[in-house]
């Protein structure tokens, strides 16, 4: 796979699944078909109408069928963001 | 050069099918934009492309990034080739005379699985 995750292991990423859903965790693996294993992660739910929530999950491994966009995440800009105050519609879901 | 590769790709003058894959390849250093089918857009230099068309991007800039700062925080992605819908490429960057002669080349080549078939038209007089 040219376009390797290999540069990810290991940091920190957020994922964004085919559902719309956003979590965050630190990349220990991945395979052929992108399943991923995500350490210390939590989901980040969105709202228009409240700040951001952060679901704890723990060590997760999420499917590659059900993944859109692998995102290195840029920890400095991401600690400067006040999630509190962030009110956004949720992503939308994938449709083929 | 990136026209040698390009002809490549298009299977120069035997009956190889078009890739993709090495097509992008050509394409790697460019900014391109991807629309993927949740609708959102991004734009990046094209860092790399692999055989299922997953893309990696960097210096990654969301279109309409007001909507979506699930995403503010990202630099570089990884885009799963699946979820792809659109890549828009520079009409610059490509010899769009070469992508269009090898797209009749290879229509020439195989017709039976390229043709569409119109009914013919109906008629009716009131």
């Amino acid at each position: 796979m040219a376009a390797s995750l290999d540069q990810l292991v290991n940091k920190v990423i957020t994922v964004v699944t085919n559902d719309g859903r956003n979590i965050v965790g630190n990349l220990r693996g991945y395979d052929q078909t992108t399943n991923l294993i995500l350490d210390d992660c939590h989901e980040r739910v969105f709202s228009t109408t409240a700040g951001v929530q952060q679901e704890v999950l723990g060590l997760y491994i999420i499917r590659g069928d059900n993944i859109a966009i692998i995102g290195e995440l840029d920890q400095d800009v991401d600690s400067q963001a006040d999630l509190s105050v962030v009110r956004a519609e949720p992503l939308k879901p994938v449709t083929h | 050069t990136g026209h040698e590769e390009a002809s490549r790709a298009l299977g120069g003058a035997g009956m190889a099918t078009f890739q993709f894959n090495s097509f992008f390849k050509t394409l790697i250093g460019k900014e391109i934009a991807v629309e993927l089918k949740n609708d959102v857009a991004l734009t990046g230099t094209l860092h790399s492309v692999d055989q299922y068309l997953n893309i990696k991007l960097t210096d990654v800039q969301v279109v309409d990034a007001d909507r979506f700062p699930q995403l503010a925080a990202m630099k570089n992605c990884f885009i799963r080739g699946s979820v792809i819908r659109y890549v828009q490429i520079p009409a610059a960057e490509v010899d769009t005379e070469l992508l269009q002669d090898a797209a009749r080349q290879q229509t020439k080549d195989a017709p039976s699985s390229n043709a569409t078939t119109t009914a013919a038209p109906a008629t009716a007089s009131a």
